[in-house]
């Protein structure tokens, strides 16, 4: 079961708690996020205009988002110009239904995927096998995930937390494939016998969609093993999923992206497939072909004047590669097929704000600032999570920690509050004192030194010592 | 020139000898500096976990006490970032647009302390010396969001005695983030510990950066593991001279035993 939907089952740090635990996955995602990073700064850098190309991608998107419906409507009527159907689902049952339906129209009971995120996002294979219907994912690392009936946990590389014996073990157990050693090499070519047979054999293909082009009525999908190209082009009928903001306003549009994001996802100059279709061509591919337009939560998105930078996001998961709390707690901690800093922003708003363990998301991160710079549509990530900090805590109940920042806050506000607050301090924390430093504190403070020491107050604050200072200075 | 200090709360509270060594050092450097006492906290914590509300009367109240310096000083990127980047965002999100002009106007005489130094006064020998072995943890904000780039490993470069070693990975977050060491504690930890064996590994005696708070966090892990490695931030090492200002070099030994 790959298809994992976007509700948290947990809250972030609990989540984060168990998959901390797992020294093995720590590993391979620390293995596997150094070397991506490392590589995507060479490819970048490769490029003296890659500043330009970032502000330039940004800027398209916003103008897309600015007039998103008006740009539907022209994708709306250049595809069903070209004979292609358009559907549009308002959310994930509806979307699963268009699904299902057309599928159960063919009469037929297998269909074989291209990795596509909002599929997940819709949690597609389930809905689909309530009706009978299998699903076979193609993207090999998806392919592994599903076999493992494990979640994906990372946008791009879906099965980054499982090294090769780990797959092997996997092949021999679900392909009942006898491989002789874990070469990646070899691991490839027993999926790819086995996705061979499902790709000549399958009438229905499900995708997603990296981009459309409003003007032409063309879809587009990047992709880096050939799977992608099998089964856009063998199958009879076609069905792409696509989240309404992957739409671009005409041709010249998509130039900058195909620099952006290969270079941001993969750090290739150029990804291996780039499959463009549009409608149908008798005689030519499929003969028939649906784009469902999903909103599930993205017009909210849409509505609010800061949150939408998020829309601009085109899944490259440059993102996720650079961030130091999802390097150690894995995707599966964020509870969501988006993970990493762009799940902690995007998760909760698909969820209107309303959904208790997504709304822990947006703490997920120690604001680095990582993931902006590293954002080729230049989404302010750490600025986002803050916005969304402030939207979700007056909604709160109060607790401990509201109390608290509240007296804080009082306190603050005048300085001799202030200073009397120090002095309270400091006389009141005799006894957390040992050897000169503070080892365990009471409450939701003792996270912090569960690990760490902290100092003591010191026995005169600043603006004491400095009056004495100036005092010395007359 | 006339210098405001900006101490923020947590020197004020925690770490007094640091905005100590700021004042003596810009003094030193023939500045006349002033504190206005009215200060206290930038809001940042407030803003940064959640409650907007009440970090706007700590944001307009910054405003207020600092509405007639000339620039101001602080030895914090982390709270000069805030005031700078944030407190434009602070006013928009709440649709004030005077306080929006304030604040635009307020960020651009906001420093910290290594970037004003070299950018603004142009000075990367501050003629201090330091005889020890020490590493430097670039913070994240003054990093990515104030950009200084390398001007305080410049100053470092021309303090006497010091030796500079450096930091492996040393562009990686060290965990802090505030309350989010608090909240999520766990993953703050595995971030720490990375930092903690990436410091342990340069055999420095001391790890200096230009943000205590960050430096607790570190220096905190440190002591746990009984490193034998110190944290001492920046303005303090800029801060010491040969002889006869023992006070530094004592601070400086205050703070990475305080935590032992
Ligand atoms: S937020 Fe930016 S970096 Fe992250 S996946 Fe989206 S486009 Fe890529």
């Amino acid at each position: 079961m790959s298809a994992g939907g976007i509700r948290p089952s947990q809250p972030f740090p609990d989540a984060a708690r168990e998959t901390l635990q797992d020294a093995q996955m720590r590993r391979n995602l620390r293995h596997a996020t150094t070397t991506i990073r490392e590589k995507r700064l060479q490819a970048v850098a490769e490029l003296p205009y890659w500043e330009d190309l970032r502000t330039q991608g940004a800027a398209i998107k916003d103008v897309v988002l600015d007039n998103l419906a008006e740009h539907l409507l022209t994708l709306e009527a250049s595809v069903k110009r070209l004979g292609g159907h358009v559907h549009w689902a308002q959310n994930a049952e509806e979307a699963q239904r268009l699904v299902a339906d057309l599928v159960a129209a063919h009469g037929v009971s297998e269909v074989i995927k291209v990795k596509s995120i909002s599929t997940d996002e819709i949690e597609l294979n389930a809905a689909l096998e309530a009706r009978g219907i299998h699903a076979t994912e193609t993207d090999l690392a998806e392919l592994i995930v599903q076999l493992a009936e494990d979640r994906p946990s990372h946008i791009l590389v879906p099965a980054i937390h499982k090294n090769r014996a780990e797959i092997r073990e996997l092949f021999r157990r679900k392909l009942g494939a006898q491989l002789l050693t874990d070469d990646p090499k070899v691991l490839a070519e027993a999926a790819r016998v086995y996705l061979r047979e499902k790709f000549l054999a399958t009438k229905v293909a499900i995708s997603g969609a990296n981009f459309a082009i409003a003007d032409t009525g063309t879809v587009c999908i990047v992709e880096s093993e050939g799977n992608g190209r099998m089964c856009l082009t063998l199958p009879e009928v076609l069905i792409s999923v696509m989240g309404i903001e992957k739409v671009l306003p005409t041709w010249p549009d998509i130039a900058p992206f195909m620099q952006l994001l290969p270079r941001s996802s993969t750090a290739e100059r150029m990804n291996p497939y780039t499959s463009f279709w549009s409608g149908v061509t008798p005689g030519d591919g499929p003969q028939e072909f649906h784009l469902i337009l999903l909103d599930n939560g993205r017009t909210d998105v849409l509505a609010d004047a800061v949150g939408r930078e998020t829309l601009r996001c085109i899944r490259c998961s440059a993102c996720l590669n650079v961030c130091p709390v999802y390097e150690r707690t894995g995707g599966h901690a964020y509870g969501s097929v988006y993970p990493g800093p762009i799940g902690a922003i995007l998760t909760p708003q698909l969820l209107q704000l309303d959904d208790a363990n997504a709304n822990s998301l947006p703490w997920a991160s120690s604001l680095c600032g990582a993931c902006y710079d590293a954002c080729p549509v230049k989404i302010n990530i750490p600025e986002i999570l803050i916005y969304l900090r402030g939207q979700i805590t007056p909604h709160k109940t109060p607790n401990v920690e509201s109390i608290a920042m509240k007296t804080a806050a009082w306190i603050f506000n005048e300085s001799y509050r202030f200073e009397g607050a120090i002095k309270l301090a400091r006389t009141g924390q005799g006894p957390l004192v040992q050897h000169g430093a503070v080892r365990a504190l009471p409450g939701m403070l003792g996270g912090w030194t569960s690990s760490r020491n902290l100092p003591p107050f010191p026995p005169q604050s600043f603006r004491e010592l400095w009056r004495k200072e100036e005092q010395r200075e007359q | 020139m006339k210098i405001d200090l900006f101490i923020t709360c947590l020197n004020d509270a925690l770490f007094p000898q640091t905005g100590l060594a700021m004042a003596r050092l810009l003094r030193r450097l023939g500045h006349t500096v002033r504190f206005n006492e009215a200060q206290t906290c930038c809001g940042q914590m407030h803003f940064n976990t959640g409650y907007q509300a009440e970090a706007l009367p700590l944001i307009r109240k910054f405003v207020q006490d600092f509405q007639d310096a000339e620039v101001i000083v602080a030895p914090s990127g982390s709270c000069v970032a805030f005031v700078r980047d944030l407190y434009p965002k602070a006013a928009e999100w709440a649709g004030d647009e005077a306080l929006l002009a304030q604040v635009r106007e307020l960020g651009k005489r906001t420093f910290e302390l290594s970037e004003f130094l070299v950018n603004v006064l142009g000075i990367e020998d501050v003629g201090a010396s330091y005889p020890h072995r020490v590493t430097y943890h670039p913070t994240c904000h003054a990093a990515r969001l104030l950009r200084v780039g390398d001007a305080p490993l410049r100053l470092l470069r021309n303090v006497r005695g010091l030796s500079l070693v450096e930091l492996p990975a040393s562009d990686q977050c060290c965990g802090f983030g505030g309350t989010f060491s608090v909240k999520n504690p766990e993953t703050s930890t595995a971030m720490l510990a990375d930092k903690v064996q990436n410091v342990m590994g340069t055999r420095a005696e001391v790890c200096t950066a230009g943000d205590n708070s960050c430096l607790m966090h570190i220096g905190g892990g440190l002591s746990r593991l009984q490193s034998g490695t110190g944290v001492v931030h920046l303005a303090e090492i800029l801060a010491s001279v040969e002889s006869g200002n023992t006070d530094v070099l004592d601070t400086a030994r205050v703070s990475a035993e305080g935590l032992v």
